[in-house]
């Protein structure tokens, strides 16, 4: 299929962007989207033209390095991965409008690689259990109800790719946060902390200027792992729980 | 003749091509001469301790975040060193550990079904076709039971049982079910762990995060590791980083072959710099190639992706007996002209024979000509995995409870939903045992130098068993590597090294001065035709099956690609921004080098063992034959110089706890 892109291009971080229109032709359907876009950066370098910049590492939908607002949306039009899509899902002559993530906690570096360094600020805030190396117990001295670590899992699938702050108009990371604090929560080891983890986590969410959640459920449609938004419910609880602790 | 039929056994033993030259033989001495099962204990005895007031002032410097590197960083961090950590990800938590699917191995014996730490070492020394250190092994051994604890302490959501407790499944090559997991994405679990944890000393101001940084050269300095030269690949620019010890847990180098189940980024680059410096590189051409993979669609694919081997036990494997019919629709095949080729040449094993061989028929068959999918290149790359049978056999619920999501990723990926019409899947390079060769303390061959994780060589020797590496990534990082790595830096802190100290300065200029040859060929080809075509030439002659003539012309082919990157290559844009092309080229650089050692290495070993095949030595059965009198050694090489012939250095296999024998699936 022939395709016609518009991509965000830009320079660097202080650099005015723009969108810039491209053609792809011979497309097939069973391309990967970022295999499409690794074919029109081939036609780019034989051109002498510097190819587009943008970030992916496994391409199997895991390690939650791409990501990409294709046509208004985080990561295309399926619930998956950018890597996943397949371009199966778009038809010959279609246009595609191709951007980075866009969130003020999320500034552009290049074209369309963006910096979520403040993911791993939020973590670094509150985001684990402290247990250190050789202090653990015996793993079966401590048995977790089935629901309860099932739960646990469901929340800690998040790939922190950042696609739930890309779609929120509010570019709220709530899902990301929500989904840590439910998945460590969940577990008994995760309880002594439970209360500061949640203050300190979204302390850092507002310093990182991260917006409030508003309950519309963009981010958990965009999210490729399908995280539900009862964690943005579960976030509330836990902050209400700890506010009361302190006062 | 099919490929099938059994060769002769004889190994040529005449001269050795003039590609190499042989040094003196390598050994371990740090691990204790006492009772195996006495070893580590010892060993950690007697590794000298630092004070907990002197730690801050000792430096560790560790390239790559992944199970190994991340859980290192966190351990030491924890102890009070301060920590440099670097990755080439925007992330600590993207890196490739987190693609691993199956499980974690633990010799916890929860299901009392005689499992032990003896079982666990045997089982991992016998899957790796008596090509491992015992002594490593049985150390891996020991602590896998406290890689379990620790992750569930940290809150990792491994699968549990109605009454809490954790879940355990079996996996390929072992008798008892000792595998622990988080559904299909226990990687992915056990990464975020490691990096929690590593984060959280972040926080705390023990461990300093350097993301989208690439290491491009180790700091020698009379005769000690003691930094890196680092690329910021932000802003372009070259960092001096210096330490007082430096670890590498960089990673596999499958993608020398280009496709690959590696993540993009993966690369050989850290661990080759440091092998040019002094490092001994050990069973370069030790890889594992894993039979279930989705095939390649195109010229355009950039990367592979695995398929839980678990799909064979129900699946059956087959092509058209004819190859007139590989481009029909399947389902219109009827059963007589198919051939179940597993099932016809194993009936004992049929589908469920052992990854190498699955792999090597499927490649066979293709050879053949009656591969199925679309051709790419003269040839269809593919066999089916026909579910129809346990379909009928099962029903269809039955069939999506047990293979549900990965039917899911099938159909995502190639638009064909199993359920209708059979899966295609073809061999993929998955993993490489070789690595830096490391002795009992996990150091290289340069003092204060480490290697950790699929880095190093040490564990699986010539075959890694399911689940595997995990354990010893974790192993590793948190277990062994902060016990070891005291013995040296007890003797710290090393005098201060100067940024302008003459080792110093060399190795930046020689990053700097690689960086403007690089932008300054403008060549006509791109980086990714080069690689394209290097995976090409190591697919072909150092894959699945090597022969003598197949691995000596690949390195002719090799040193003409070589010879051509360095002239021909175009990478466009500037050194001083965000540039993904000269990244690229500068691993392919490396790829180009190492992809000539594997051939070598390869082509040294005659005999076949686990993962490395050569057509020349194998059983009636087709299966690896091994020369224990002429090659229980591990082949660890030494850096001779540019154009040099690499240094050959024996280390030899001592079996003093296990007994060799013959591997054998009858």
């Amino acid at each position: 299929m022939n395709l016609t892109l518009k991509i965000w291009r830009q320079a660097g971080p202080k650099a005015k962007g723009e969108m810039v229109t491209y053609q792809v032709t011979d497309i097939s359907p069973d391309m990967s989207f970022l295999e499409m876009l690794d074919v029109l950066n081939e036609d780019l370098n034989a051109k002498g033209e510097e190819p587009i910049a943008f970030d992916s590492d496994c391409r199997e939908g895991i390690c939650g390095m791409c990501g990409l607002m294709i046509s208004g949306k985080a990561h295309g039009p399926e619930v998956t991965t950018t890597c996943q899509l397949h371009m199966r899902s778009f038809h010959d002559g279609d246009e595609i409008t191709i951007e980075p993530w866009r969130a003020d906690a999320f500034p552009v570096i290049k074209d369309l690689v963006v910096d979520r360094s403040a993911f791993d600020r939020l973590i670094q805030a509150g985001g684990f259990i402290s247990v250190n190396t050789g202090a653990a117990p015996e793993a079966h001295s401590v048995p977790v109800p089935k629901p309860r670590a099932d739960r646990a899992f469901d929340a800690a699938k998040c790939i922190g790719c950042g696609a739930c702050v890309a779609a929120c108009p509010n570019a709220s990371a709530m899902l990301f946060l929500g989904a840590k604090v439910t998945h460590l929560g969940e577990f008994p080891q995760g309880q002594p902390e439970r209360s500061a983890r949640v203050v300190k986590m979204l302390t850092q969410h507002d310093l990182e200027g991260f917006g409030g959640c508003t309950n519309i459920g963009e981010c958990t449609n965009a999210c490729p792992k399908e995280i539900q938004q009862d964690v943005i419910n579960q976030l509330n609880i836990d902050l209400r729980h700890a506010l009361q602790q302190m006062t | 003749m099919t490929t099938t039929t059994p060769e002769t056994t004889e190994i040529a033993t005449g001269p050795i091509h003039g590609l190499y030259t042989e040094g003196d033989p390598v050994a371990d001495t740090k691990a204790p001469d006492v009772p195996i099962a006495k070893m580590w204990d010892q060993r950690k005895f007697d590794a000298k301790l630092v004070n907990p007031s002197n730690r801050r002032k000792l430096s560790v410097i560790i390239v790559g975040t992944g199970l190994a590197g991340a859980s290192a960083a966190a351990t030491l961090g924890e102890a009070g060193y301060h920590v440099k950590s670097f990755c080439y990800q925007d992330s600590p938590r993207r890196a490739h550990s987190i693609a691993a699917q199956g499980g974690i191995n633990a010799a916890k014996n929860y299901n009392d079904d005689g499992d032990s730490v003896y079982r666990l070492f045997y089982d991992t020394v016998k899957g790796g076709d008596y090509r491992s250190r015992e002594t490593n092994v049985y150390r891996l051994a020991e602590e896998s039971a406290n890689i379990i604890d620790q992750c569930v302490a940290q809150g990792v959501p491994f699968a549990r049982e109605y009454g809490g407790l954790l879940d355990n499944r079996s996996f390929g090559g072992v008798q008892v079910a000792r595998t622990f997991y988080a559904a299909g994405q226990t990687g992915q679990q056990l990464l975020i762990g490691a990096y929690q944890a590593m984060e959280r000393q972040v926080g705390a101001g023990t461990v300093e995060q350097f993301t989208r940084h690439e290491m491009l050269e180790v700091i020698v300095v009379e005769g000690r590791a003691r930094g890196i030269i680092a690329r910021d690949m932000v802003t372009g620019e070259i960092e001096t980083h210096l330490a007082d010890a430096v670890v590498l847990a960089s990673g596999g180098y499958g993608n020398v072959f280009y496709l690959s189940t590696n993540a993009m980024g993966c690369n050989t680059t850290a661990i080759w710099r440091a092998h040019r410096k002094g490092a001994y590189f050990g069973n370069p051409c030790y890889t594992q190639i894993h039979p279930t993979c989705i095939p390649v669609a195109g010229d355009y694919q950039s990367k592979l992706t695995l398929m839980s081997e678990s799909l064979r036990n129900d699946g059956r494997i087959w092509v058209p007996k004819r190859r007139e019919d590989c481009d029909k629709d399947p389902r219109e095949i009827p059963e007589e002209d198919r051939d179940y080729y597993l099932e016809r040449i194993y009936p004992s094993f049929g589908n469920l024979v052992p990854r190498d061989i699955a792999s090597r028929q499927a490649k066979y068959v293709c050879d053949e000509g009656r591969g199925v999918g679309p051709l790419v290149g003269d040839f269809r790359r593919g066999v089916y995995l026909d579910f129809s049978e346990a379909l009928s056999r099962m029903s269809k619920e039955a069939v999506a409870e047990k293979y549900g999501n990965l039917f899911d990723m099938y159909q995502r990926i190639t638009g064909e939903s199993p359920y209708e019409v059979p899966m295609r899947i073809y061999p993929a390079v998955h993993y490489t045992m070789g690595g830096l060769w490391v002795d009992y303390d996990l150091e290289t061959t340069i003092p204060g130098l480490y290697a950790a994780g699929e880095a190093n060589f040490s564990d699986h020797g010539a075959n890694r068993l399911g689940a595997s590496s995990l354990m010893q990534c974790l192993a590793d990082g948190y277990f062994v590597l902060p016990n070891t790595i005291r013995d040296y830096l007890a003797n710290g802190p090393f005098p201060k090294v100067s940024e302008d100290a003459p080792e110093v300065v060399e190795a930046r200029a020689a990053v700097e001065d690689r960086i403007t040859r690089l932008l300054n060929v403008q060549g006509e080809r791109s980086v990714d035709s080069f690689h394209k075509e290097l995976g090409q030439i190591m697919w072909e002659y150092c894959g699945m099956e090597r022969t003598e003539e197949g691995l000596l012309k690949a390195i002719d082919l090799i040193r003409a690609l070589r010879e051509e990157y360095w002239r021909n290559v175009r990478v466009l844009g500037s050194a001083d921004t965000l540039n993904q092309s000269l990244e690229k080229a500068g691993r392919v650089a490396d790829f180009l080098e190492l992809g000539e050692l594997m051939c070598i290495d390869a082509l040294h070993r005659r005999e076949s063992c686990g993962g490395h095949f050569r057509a020349e030595s194998q059983t009636e059965d087709g299966e690896a034959l091994r020369h224990d009198d002429e090659f229980a050694y591990v082949a660890a090489w030494e850096f001779a110089g540019e154009g040099a012939k690499p240094v050959l250095h024996k280390e030899d296999l001592v079996y003093k706890a296990i007994e060799l024998k013959q591997r054998s699936y009858k």
